[in-house]
């Protein structure tokens, strides 16, 4: 637990931290948070200026936009934990599997990830989609998937060096079987990159879920989701630029928030990176 | 070096198909029958069938497989379903206005990037440091759909600057053979055309080089730190040579080598960025096409495109590697 405080020392650590904090807090707490229901229109109060009764303003069918970003928090978290969960359990599994196991196996993984690599990702996001149908579930699987050669990658690299070590090799030598070798003793000690890469992706994972709304391949109406609301706004920059510019912000903040906090968590696991 | 860029080559012949192989079934599980949208919903089932045998799509999927890897080593994606224009003919004639916009942003992200990573890591720990820091962070984090928006709102709505979308004011008949506008007015000698494309490109290149430009700025400045505390940079600057000198010369070719593969790296970023950004601003390149193509069920076009970007970004990999040997003797691949 010292430990973990000890992270927070770092500034940037700790002011991603408090970002990312403050995002969970509304998520958990929109119901009581938001001034309005996400999903009511009113068509008396369409495009409306920010003011003191809707503080960011109302969206073409009158719904107050604040409490439909403070209920996007919870969609764009969700985005996040199933894209990441989705990456890193299939990355690291099979990243620990191609470096344990080597041989045939490893040339396999490794070949197929860099097909997939060969893809800018957002395209393969898209290709994905473009089979699975737009659905904001389909987009959480897509960007998950587009994510897991970077975790293997990591997880291989990482898992490699451990598995030369003399504790590894005393494992082995004790007869301990390979699943326990694996998880008991290369797992654990690579957990350090594997949390800074899921900070990182977790951000670009909310960026490519909302770069798939916008193009409306993501959530579609009349989820919350902050891309698919960009979407939505796109027609109204000239008369309304309030629908435009706060879900924007609240991409960017989340987004940095986890990016900065993945920065500090790799400075404080490998000084030499300072 | 020939050795190994022929060896390179070679390797990527597997990507490739390994590529290929992942857009074609890809495309293939999307529900509904390509000879049904071909034809429209109320055509008789005889010419269904009969355009099904027409596509190859009465064999098994392997088999449609070879068929298409064959047809793609011909130059043959296919045609448009919505156009009946060849799929390699639409890409050529998209493929101009990406290649212009990518090029400009590219050359807007590293130039900003490097300028701004060098002045960072010479003032170190100073404001200009600082902020430099802060653009580089919030730039990699940048959502570019909205700062595409933003920008329209701001410079061209509000202050009429720079023009909303397209490639050249609708006004404007040019011509360009190439198909790249900025070049060809250039070469030309027609300047208000060149002027009107520059203006058109400026929103779009920034909005695009954003997220490449923070990344060189990062990378640069952590790169160039690390060259300024080796012992040759002392030894220039005891000789008495200029400050510029020690920076531009010695220091910062050295601290290049990181800086190319992030260039390289960000060049994927930017082929994906593309589809976003031509979007925002109706640019009408291969993004827009794509998106298009998805939006419209396009089947062959959706392929192609896919194809191209992943080949091109397999090809810029290739070059970013061969770079390297150019920049840094010590790397030799034999």
């Amino acid at each position: 637990m010292k430990k973990v405080f000890k992270v927070f020392k770092n500034k940037a650590a700790l002011a991603g931290f408090l970002i990312i904090l403050f995002f969970v807090f509304i998520a958990i707490f929109a119901d009581f948070i938001a001034p309005y229901d996400p999903y009511e229109q009113s068509l008396y109060d369409r495009l409306q200026p920010p003011s003191k009764k809707h503080l960011f303003g109302t969206d073409d069918l009158g719904r107050d936009i604040l409490s439909r970003i403070i209920y996007g928090a919870r969609i764009s978290l969700a985005i996040g934990i199933i894209s990441v969960a989705l990456a890193l359990g299939i990355g690291a599994s099979t990243g620990l599997v191609s470096a344990y196991y080597g041989g045939v196996i490893d040339t396999i993984l490794m070949r197929l990830f860099d097909v997939m690599l060969a893809f800018p990702t957002i395209l393969l996001a898209i290709a994905i989609m473009a089979a699975l149908g737009p659905d904001l579930k389909n987009a959480m699987i897509a960007v998950g998937i587009v994510n897991i050669p970077t975790f293997a990658r990591i997880v291989r690299a990482s898992a490699l060096v451990i598995k030369e070590q003399e504790y590894v090799m005393a494992a082995y030598a004790l007869g301990q079987s390979n699943f326990k070798i694996i998880f008991r003793h290369i797992l654990p000690n690579i957990v350090g990159p594997i949390t800074v890469q899921a900070s990182l992706s977790y951000g670009g994972s909310i960026l490519s879920a909302a770069g798939l709304g916008f193009l409306g391949m993501g959530a579609q109406p009349p989820t919350p989701e902050w891309g698919a609301m960009l979407s939505q706004a796109r027609s109204f920059i000239i008369s309304a630029p309030w629908t435009v510019t706060f879900p924007g912000i609240a991409i960017l903040l989340s987004v940095l928030g986890f990016n900065i906090l993945g920065d500090g968590l790799r400075d404080f696991l490998d000084p030499r990176l300072r | 070096m020939y050795r190994y860029i022929i060896r390179r080559l070679l390797i990527m012949i597997p990507v490739i198909i390994g590529v290929s192989a992942v857009v074609f079934f890809l495309i293939r599980s999307i529900p509904g029958d390509p000879a049904l949208i071909l034809l429209g919903e109320h055509s008789s089932e005889e010419s269904v069938e009969k355009v099904r045998t027409q596509l190859g799509l009465d064999k098994p999927k392997f088999i449609q497989f070879f068929y298409f890897l064959y047809n793609m080593a011909r130059g043959d994606l296919g045609r448009s379903f919505l156009t009946n224009e060849l799929v390699k003919i639409e890409i050529f004639k998209h493929f101009p206005a990406t290649l212009e916009l990518t090029l400009c942003s590219m050359l807007f992200g590293s130039l900003v990037g490097l300028v701004l990573g060098v002045t960072a890591a010479t003032y170190r720990n100073s404001i200009i440091d600082y902020l430099t820091t802060v653009i580089s962070v919030t730039g990699i984090s940048m959502p570019i759909f909205w700062l595409g928006l933003i920008a329209i709102i701001v410079f061209s709505i509000k202050l009429h600057i720079l023009p909303i979308s397209g490639r050249l004011d609708p006004t404007i008949t040019f011509k360009a053979k190439s198909g790249l506008i900025i070049l060809e007015s250039l070469l030309r000698g027609n300047f208000s055309v060149f002027k009107d494309a520059i203006y058109h490109i400026i929103l779009p290149a920034v909005c695009l080089g954003t997220i490449p430009m923070a990344s060189i700025a990062r990378m640069t400045r952590s790169s160039m730190l690390e060259v300024l505390s080796q012992d040759f940079i002392r030894t220039a600057r005891a000789k008495g040579l200029p400050a510029r000198k020690v920076i531009y010369v010695h220091a910062l070719r050295n601290a290049l080598i990181p800086v190319v593969t992030v260039i390289g790296l960000q060049f994927g970023g930017l082929l994906g960025g593309a589809v976003l950004t031509e979007t925002i601003f109706a640019w009408p390149g291969i993004g827009r096409l794509s998106v298009e193509a998805i939006n419209a069920r396009d089947y062959p076009v959706i392929q192609g495109c896919i194809i191209f970007f992943a080949l091109i970004f397999v090809f810029i990999n290739l070059l970013v590697d061969i770079l390297y040997a150019f920049i840094d003797p010590r790397i030799r691949y034999d």
